[in-house]
């Protein structure tokens, strides 16, 4: 058996849904979870219910809010006085900054992004996508211990059973160190939605959307549904929309339960970004758009008369 | 100010991707290489930075294949300097990189005030090797940046997270700072400037030159393959009027009853 540790980032005090993905994975290892900060008990007992034998709580001045340096210092300050094999964690904005530095002070390697993981003995061998999706290989790491992996959210899915562990909860101080880049200010964005990496649902406008203000009839959808809203590169470059919304291999690769792609012709690097949602349906109105060989169910026809037609039909299941 | 760009060369991203015969990297024979897109960024960062701070040099350093040399002279042709090249195979990992670079920006003698890189490598998507460069040099570093402002030897930069919301961060130079897509708008090479390019310096070094050995690999790669095609799905047509309300119904029910997603 591997010993696991697993960090948690925690959003409003509640820990992230990966963190139950990697954990029902982890099922058969020996694995403890760290997070920064407080965690109320209720978060403790899902843990526990997940497998979690421990629970870190992690404290120290200076760890109120994210900082590179701080949590990367005290996670090593933690990590070193314990006996961890792997250190795992969901690849969000967070630990996609942070592991890196946290693997490099111990000298060690890093897997980044896992759609899937297993362990041949005590040793973990990954899955990962490379070129944004076009290609998925193998991944082990070697070197000095312990090893570092994150694993994308919504990859693994949910644990259907789960075996659960005693959960015991350990608090622990650690020191920040020397924080010399630091987090000023923190603006908002405009909308509450889920981030696109995270998102349950997508629905994507691209080139044929004409303008930003006719994303307005996919924000409506988006609403009825609860879905983010998305963009092609075209869209994006065009000025449509921001580029925080682009999807695809030069913007962000997504893996949602359902990906509507509107006037997307399915260029190959937006193809690369979205090919693994679970269910797409694309709306086009040139019938040989590439797109289609993506999609599940594809409807040839004009976005701007099937949008919202198809909220109106979304609006009678859903009340 | 001595301004260092990390860059890598990247398969165009046209590309169809073909694993190789013993499936540990991609076929790269026929490929069209490319500065990485999000590289682009942190070039032209660099000259706005350049621009800005009379006497600055750019110097713009890449570890990979020196076959072809394409992304070292368009980041020389949009103006940069001069160029250190680090011969190693395409599919390095983050680790071996981070610690070339590291090699190479020591023994070029000049002190760096600022080092830019792409945020990550639109080839192995790994996202590591600015903050394992940090790590190693012990500098401060903000990655995911989609502003940059300086006074002085203070930095403002705003780093993107989750559903666009922004973090903004002060910190001093020298720092890393890696750039993400919305900074600014990179330009093209002008046709002067690639003909300058042609006669700008570049030093070649090797992984041993710069302290890297077979040793520093962390991450082994195996297994290289296409992802599954997924069947071909339901087509439906709704060109005409008439047929939309009917195609919509049924597809938002199978979306419901056969697909189980809403």
């Amino acid at each position: 058996m591997a010993n696991v540790l697993v960090f948690s980032e925690t959003h409003k005090g509640n820990i992230k849904p990966v963190t139950l993905e990697i954990l029902g994975k982890l099922e058969g290892q020996t694995v403890d979870v760290a997070v920064i900060g407080d965690l109320d008990d209720a978060q403790v007992k899902v843990l526990a219910e997940h497998g979690a034998a421990k629970v870190h709580k992690l404290k120290g001045d200076n760890l109120d809010k994210y900082s590179p340096e701080g949590y990367s210092n005290a996670l090593h300050g933690f990590i070193s006085s314990q006996s961890y094999d792997y250190v795992m964690t969901g690849a969000t904005s967070l630990a996609k900054d942070m592991f890196p530095r946290l693997a490099t002070k111990f000298d060690a390697g890093m897997a980044s992004d896992c759609v899937n993981f297993l362990f041949e003995g005590d040793e973990f061998a990954g899955t990962r996508p490379l070129f944004a999706g076009k290609c998925l290989a193998k991944v082990n790491l070697q070197g000095p211990k312990p090893h570092f992996i994150t694993v994308r959210p919504n990859a693994l899915g949910l644990p259907e059973s789960t075996t659960a562990a005693s959960g015991e909860v350990n608090e622990a101080n650690v020191e920040a160190g020397e924080i010399r880049a630091a987090i000023k200010e923190i603006i908002a964005s405009a909308s509450e939605k889920v981030d696109l990496t995270e998102a349950n649902i997508i629905i994507s406008g691209g080139r044929a959307m004409k303008n930003s203000e006719n994303f307005s009839i996919l924000d409506e959808m988006a609403e009825v549904i609860g879905a983010t809203v998305g963009a092609s590169r075209a869209a994006v470059d065009s000025g449509y929309a921001s580029p925080d919304m682009q999807v695809g291999q030069t913007g962000k690769t997504v893996s949602p339960s359902l990906y509507i792609a509107c006037g997307i012709s399915g260029a190959i690097q937006h193809l690369a970004g979205m090919r693994t949602s679970k269910v797409i349906v694309a709306i086009n109105t040139d019938p040989d758009a590439p797109i289609f060989t993506k999609a599940d169910y594809g409807i040839v026809g004009d976005l701007f008369k099937i949008v919202p037609i198809m909220k109106e039909e979304f609006k009678k299941i859903l009340s | 100010m001595n301004i260092f760009v990390c860059v890598k060369q990247v398969p165009d991203t046209e590309t169809k991707v073909q694993p190789n015969g013993d499936g540990t990297f991609i076929e790269t024979n026929s490929i069209k290489w490319i500065m990485n897109p999000y590289d682009e960024f942190a070039v032209e960062q660099a000259l706005l930075v350049k621009a800005a701070n009379a006497g600055s040099t750019v110097t713009v350093v890449r570890v990979g294949g020196v076959k072809d040399t394409e992304a070292l002279r368009t980041a020389m042709a949009m103006g940069a300097d001069e160029a250190i090249l680090v011969e190693a195979e395409d599919n390095l990992d983050s680790y071996s990189i981070a610690k070339a670079l590291k090699g190479a920006i020591d023994k070029s003698g000049k002190s760096a005030d600022l080092i830019l890189c792409g945020k990550q490598a639109i080839d192995d998507d790994c996202l590591q090797v600015p903050q394992i460069l940090a790590t190693m040099m012990e500098l401060p570093s903000v990655s995911v940046i989609v502003g940059f402002e300086q006074d002085g030897d203070k930095v403002t930069v705003k780093r993107e997270i989750e559903g666009g919301a922004l973090e903004i961060y002060e910190l001093n130079k020298p720092c890393i700072l890696a750039t993400n897509k919305g900074i600014n708008t990179p330009r093209y090479a002008s046709l002067p400037g690639i003909m300058k390019a042609k006669r700008k310096p570049m030093q070649q070094l090797s992984l041993g030159d710069v302290g890297v050995t077979a040793d520093d690999r962390r991450v082994v790669y195996s297994d290289f393959q296409l992802p599954p095609e997924k069947p071909a799905g339901k087509k439906f047509d709704a060109m005409d009027e008439a047929d939309q309300q009917k195609v919509v119904e049924e597809v938002v029910g199978l979306l419901r009853t056969e697909a189980k997603v809403i």
